[in-house]
């Protein structure tokens, strides 16, 4: 991990508030890290933890939601422009630790660090994304999985309802998810019924991303852990 | 190429640019980004005698230019820095300063015994956190109260002791002069200003705790004027911080008199600024003909 000035080679507007961004850069990156964003001004303070949505062999994405201030000003970055981009940081997927049949779900802005996954684990797992209403990168995933199930909240795209009516989840051995708090307490839920191994990417509030300001606690059965380093992806059975 | 070499408390320091408590670990992850050595010295983690979880609910809150936090002391306790991050810690070449704070008289005191009998440098007592419900800034906010947990403190501190003020204290100079009474080797000021955040939907505070501290460039105006009232007040040397990024901040602080500065939340914006900072006060001191930061120092 190191702190550099990355060259923008695509910031653009995918969907309502969701921007895909393309930065130069080369190393190598586990599937469920993150970067932490920043624009060189000073027009607001601590850089954005922005998980990598996928890598290319000279650049990488990032997908991101307008929330703030922070992403409000990222999103006016332009082509060859500069931005602060340190990481790569956190735990990600453990590639080894996802066996045998796979699911991966993922719920509204959550599906981002899914599609690098997804790519890495090569057509081996079936993909649920949930939407509220319009539909994005639906096409990437398809490219990479097994088989994809789109659900939106109004029917207007695929399946109607909530993604987690729509997993049989007991057809499955491992089951990674990263989403909206609600969808994966649910998630949750359901493979412990299941008995199914579960992975589960949180967001936190952080300010350094590497495991120092302690402000991303996550409370485990091991004690406190912090969702920039120890995670952002843990087991779900550590979690209280 | 200037000198920023400052001996102070009998201790050289390689420049007067320390890392702040609470937003550099016990070092180890800044070490993975660059040479941490250049530092004139690390604060630790704030420690507490026994270890501690800290507080529950959200613990950060970023405001325009500023960061409120509610960490609430989470540290391993002493004994397990004395074991396991100390000897890491000054593998690290350079200044070592254990932050103790605490609860009690007693827990001060058993952690200070502790701490004597290590390779610690300094120890920066911390009298001053807001993010503890109980003691924390209790000690740090009247003076007589301050003055006494100094003494007691410092009769049975081996190593130089530099006490850390609240900006939430009834009247700083007061505060220091107490201190300074009190044995304190120096001043370090200022922690962070007690702060309250508001969730609009939920229609409550950010905080389990209310009140949280607040840092960043937005209290640095604040801390300059305290390390200014502090100076006058006081014959001991005084260690600048409050919202400290970028070496001309650094400059202010030395021209109103402080000896020691600390980078704190600036940390988190960019996690290898102290190398542009150290680089920026050498080629200031270059560009205007300073051979020494003494040229400088108090010079307001």
């Amino acid at each position: 991990m190191k702190v550099q000035k990355g060259i923008i080679i695509e910031n653009k507007c995918i969907s309502d508030n969701i921007y895909k961004l393309s930065v130069e850069y080369q190393g190598k990156i586990i599937p469920g890290q993150f970067f932490m964003l920043k624009t060189l001004d000073n027009s607001f303070l601590l850089p954005r933890p922005i998980s990598v949505n996928d890598v290319n062999e000279k650049s990488i994405n990032f997908l991101y939601r307008i929330e703030g201030i922070g992403t409000t000003k990222i999103s006016t970055l332009k082509k060859n422009d500069k931005l602060q981009l340190f990481g790569p940081l956190g735990n990600g997927f453990e590639e080894d630790k996802l066996n045998g049949q796979i699911a991966v779900i993922g719920g509204g802005i959550g599906i981002a660090p899914l599609l690098y996954l997804t790519k890495i684990l090569g057509k081996k797992a079936d993909v649920y994304l949930g939407y509220k209403e319009k539909v994005y990168i639906d096409d990437e995933f398809k490219k990479y999985a097994n088989s994809t199930t789109i659900v939106t909240e109004d029917g207007s795209i695929g399946e109607k309802g909530f993604v987690t009516d729509y997993v049989d989840f007991c057809k499955y051995d491992t089951v990674v998810t990263c989403g909206p708090e609600i969808m994966m307490n649910k998630i949750v839920d359901k493979c412990k019924e299941n008995k199914v191994k579960c992975y589960v990417s949180l967001e936190r509030r952080m300010a350094c991303g590497m495991g120092v300001c302690l402000g991303c606690t996550v409370e485990t059965i091991y004690g406190n852990k912090k969702a920039c380093k120890d995670g952002p992806v843990f087991s779900s059975e550590e979690i209280i | 190429m200037a000198n920023l070499k400052t001996k102070v408390m009998g201790i050289e320091f390689k420049n007067p640019i320390l890392a702040a408590s609470g937003t550099f670990g016990f070092g180890e992850e800044y070490s993975q980004i660059y040479d941490i050595s250049i530092l004139g010295g690390i604060c630790s983690k704030g420690l507490t005698l026994n270890p501690k979880q800290g507080n529950k609910g959200t613990r950060l809150w970023e405001t325009p230019m500023g960061l409120i936090n509610s960490i609430g002391l989470q540290n391993p306790g002493v004994d397990i820095f004395i074991k396991e991050e100390l000897p890491k810690m000054k593998s690290f070449n350079t200044i070592i300063i254990a932050n103790l704070g605490g609860n009690t008289e007693e827990e001060y005191l058993e952690g200070i015994s502790k701490l004597n009998n290590t390779d610690v440098d300094l120890i920066e007592l911390n009298i001053s956190c807001p993010n503890v419900k109980s003691g924390g800034m209790a000690f740090g906010v009247k003076s007589d109260i301050a003055h006494k947990i100094v003494s007691k403190v410092k009769k049975n501190c081996n190593k130089p002791l530099m006490v850390k003020l609240s900006p939430n204290a009834e009247n700083i100079s007061e505060m220091a002069i107490a201190c300074e009474a009190a044995g304190a080797d120096s001043i370090s000021l200022i922690n962070t200003v007690k702060a309250m955040a508001i969730d609009i939907k939920k229609r409550k505070p950010v905080f389990d705790n209310i009140y949280a501290g607040l840092s960043g460039p937005c209290v640095k105006p604040i801390a300059l004027r305290m390390v200014h009232e502090v100076v006058k007040s006081v014959n001991i040397p005084v260690c600048g911080l409050g919202g400290i990024m970028s070496s001309r901040d650094v400059i202010e602080f030395i021209m109103v008199g402080a000896t020691l500065v600390q980078i704190g939340t600036s940390n988190f914006i960019k996690p290898d600024i102290a190398v542009d900072i150290i680089d920026g006060v050498s080629e200031f001191m270059d560009i205007e003909g300073i051979n020494s930061l003494d040229e400088i120092r108090g010079i307001i």
